[in-house]
């Protein structure tokens, strides 16, 4: 049915448009000249009647269950619902929905049934009431529309006014979505830290976030000391960077500078096809292949290796980096501007010391930039730690011990059946909120940066 | 003024600083120089004028092999320094641009400071035996390019903090640095003002005592005030190439003479 009054609104609005725009190419037979083109004439009728209609459709789709499943219930004889709680009477509202839909369990009863019945002819007239409100308001707008056709109306201000208002619209959700994601964030980390005071949370060195099920638990007292966590997560990071910013670096230099056109055009699109893996793939190679590699060659040496070191899972994550970081120093190599180098090249440069004493030096900020959202990326990385990594919180930083990162422990204690009222599950988000604070300081450190080397070069 | 450097057909094999003979550049299909032969003589300046497009910057680019760093160009014929083929596989082209420098139309500092410019090419070829050498160099190359009284005071500003026209004539100090025996300048004054213009044209014809110096000119006047010998390309061919004075006052090719007076172009 909604898919009809969809289709229905298209239909009127694209009549509004021819319509508009006949009546204003009418107005210039006898030499009149518009103010606007005729196409914004019927532009402008098209916007005034989609964009109103569009979201009272959309309204109409959000609100309508709820107020039906409120009239439903209101229309119980008295007494049905007595003595039940909320839960209980979502549970009535369930079991009268699944009647409507023909499941039917044991024998409800009639009051149950009747219910039903009145759920789906009450769909039933909203429907009707939908299509019929979607035809008399697209209507009146195009009647309203129709009559405004003159010679001197400012049709292109009018269309582009509603266009700008609709851009504006979308950026606002996209600002909204964020502001209410970081609102939720500190209002459930703010609520950990009445449970569980910052100072325990920052300074403490154990992460063991168990609670009591039963009141009479012994090992009651869970600890939230976030240290060992953000230490693994910087370990882990520390190991990629160190893995990708180097081969990251080379190869952009290499491709930018040296390639030859074939290698060129073989390697790029690889690297690109490097960056679109899926991370939970690189997780799998990092269990399957890097980890057991690694203990393989420890048991030659002598050395006990855990089977889920920081070493595997950053040595992976640096890999999945290296694109990255390689297409970022490529991007600020080529924006240096080809003059710099024609410029050494003509003193006598060899294209090695034209890269290292010109090119380089000029795009250092735009690499660092890079690296430094690479940072951020392999801070946030959750798949291949989850996979890879450990989940013992310990204090150490020795690449070839078991760490577990703030991501992978965000994962554990949301898994399972929570509550959103103990410090066990709360401490995801404080977790969640350190993470987030240190990816936007990076990145906001990086984007400055980034544009600051934009500047000099614009 | 410079009677005894006429072009006869045969010039004497010693003067003859580069010579260029039956060159031909390709862009891909296009034909942009087209059997060219130049003899630039030493300690002479030498102008290329024509109208734009005619390949006065590709021919420029040729004599020190900056064609190469452009793929799609490819080059035939001829082109001696000193008697010594600069496109034989033996020759390394980074060491012929070291003695072929090269002034662009653009200026094209480099993001580092002042004396860091300057003294790029003096330590890439390790011209000066230590820092008391270096600033001499540094120093001596800004005064030949009228710099040096206006930022001898900021040498560790940046390069790209100066005006255009400053910038131009640090990027002709640059070149002037590494003691080039050839300068290649193209349009070197198209972002200057007449003063400084008038500074770098006195610089060129003070460089002269010591190198031979070729340079790309839009201006006629420019041409006649500088050069000794001027060629005169039109549609990649050299249509005329003669004693400055002869171009401008006794042209033998009409489209020369129509060039000139300001007919085409
Ligand atoms: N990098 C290049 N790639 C392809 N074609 C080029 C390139 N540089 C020059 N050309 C072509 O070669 C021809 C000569 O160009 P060139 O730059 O040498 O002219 P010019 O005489 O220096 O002109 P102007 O006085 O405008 O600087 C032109 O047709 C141009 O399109
Ligand atoms: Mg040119």
């Amino acid at each position: 049915m909604t898919l009809t009054a969809f289709l229905i609104l298209l239909v009127l609005a694209v009549t509004g448009y021819v319509m508009n725009r006949r009546a204003a190419s009418a107005l210039t037979a006898d030499g009149t000249r518009l103010h606007s083109l005729t196409h914004f004439h019927g532009l402008y009728a098209l916007l005034t009647v989609l964009v109103p209609v569009f979201v009272l459709i959309c309204l109409f789709l959000i609100l309508e269950t709820p107020i039906i499943n409120a009239m439903v219930m209101a229309g119980l004889p008295d007494g049905a619902l007595d003595g039940l709680d909320t839960g209980g009477q979502q549970l009535v509202l369930a079991e009268i929905r699944s009647i409507s839909r023909g499941r039917v369990f044991g024998t409800p009863e009639d009051w149950k049934l009747a219910a039903a019945d009145r759920l789906v002819a009450l769909y039933g007239w909203f429907d009707i009431l939908l299509i019929v409100t979607v035809i008399a308001l697209s209507l009146a707008i195009l009647l309203f529309t129709r009559r405004r056709v003159a010679a001197e109306f400012r049709a292109r201000q009018a269309s582009e006014k509603i266009v700008t208002g609709l851009m504006v619209a979308c950026s606002l959700i996209a600002i909204l979505t964020t502001i209410g994601i970081v609102f939720a964030l500190v209002f459930e980390a703010w609520r950990f830290f009445q449970m569980v005071p910052l100072t325990d949370f920052l300074f403490g060195a154990n992460w063991e976030p168990q609670i009591p099920i039963r009141e009479d638990q012994i090992a009651a007292e869970g600890a939230f000391g976030w240290l060992p966590v953000i230490l693994g997560t910087i370990v882990i990071s520390f190991v990629a960077l160190f893995i990708a910013t180097p081969i990251g670096l080379l190869s952009a230099i290499y491709l930018n500078e040296f390639a030859p056109h074939r290698i060129r055009a073989i390697v790029k699109p690889v690297l690109e096809i490097l960056a679109g893996v899926p991370t939970v793939v690189y997780g799998f190679f990092a269990i399957l292949v890097v980890a057991p590699a690694l203990r393989g060659a420890g048991a030659e040496l002598g050395v006990p290796i855990s089977p889920n070191t920081a070493l595997a899972a950053g040595g992976v994550m640096g890999i999945m980096l290296i694109p990255f970081i390689s297409s970022f120093a490529d991007d600020a190599l080529t924006a240096v501007p080809r003059s710099l180098r024609d410029g050494s090249l003509a003193l006598g440069a060899t294209r090695g010391e034209t890269m290292l004493k010109v090119l380089f030096p000029a795009a250092i900020p735009g690499i660092v930039g890079g690296v430094l959202l690479a940072v951020s990326r392999a801070i946030g990385e959750t798949m291949i730690v989850v996979m890879a990594a450990g989940l013992m919180a310990k204090l150490t930083i020795n690449p070839l011990d078991s760490v577990t990162t703030v991501t992978v422990q965000i994962v554990t204690l949301l898994i399972g059946d929570t509550a959103f009222d103990n410090p066990k599950t709360l401490a995801a988000f404080a977790l969640g909120l350190m993470l987030f604070i240190i990816t936007l300081g990076i990145n906001v450190l990086a984007l400055r940066i980034v544009r600051k080397y934009r500047e000099i070069y614009d | 003024m410079n009677d005894m450097r006429r072009t006869e057909p045969t010039v004497t094999e010693n003067t003859t600083k580069m010579q260029a003979r039956k060159v031909q550049v390709y862009y891909g299909d296009n034909h942009a120089i087209k059997d060219v032969d130049v003899d630039i003589a030493d300690k002479t300046v030498t102008a290329f004028i024509g109208p734009s497009g005619c390949g006065k910057s590709t021919f420029l680019r040729c004599l020190n092999r900056m064609n190469d760093t452009i793929d799609i160009a490819r080059i035939e014929g001829d082109i001696r320094l000193d008697g010594e083929d600069i496109y034989d596989p033996k020759v390394d082209p980074v060491q012929l641009r070291a003695k072929v420098g090269m002034v662009f139309q653009k200026p094209n500092p480099f993001p580092k400071s002042i004396f860091d410019n300057v003294a790029y090419g003096p330590r890439i070829h390790g011209l000066a035996r230590n820092k008391a050498e270096l600033d001499v160099i540094v120093e001596k190359s800004l005064r030949r390019a009228a710099l040096w009284d206006e930022v001898k005071d900021r040498l560790d500003a940046a390069g790209t903090s100066l005006s255009g026209g400053q910038q131009q004539r640090l990027c002709i100090a640059r070149a002037v640095a590494t003691n080039p025996e050839v300068l290649l300048m193209d349009e070197p004054c198209s972002a200057l003002d007449p003063i400084a213009t008038a500074q770098v044209e006195e610089l060129i014809d003070d460089l002269r005592s010591r190198f031979s110096v070729v340079i790309v000119t839009h201006s006629m006047q420019q041409a006649a005030r500088v050069s000794q010998k001027t060629a005169f390309f039109h549609l990649g061919e050299l249509v005329e190439y003669d004693d400055t004075s002869n171009i401008f006052t006794n042209p033998k090719d009409s489209r020369t003479e129509s060039y000139v007076t300001g007919r085409i172009g």
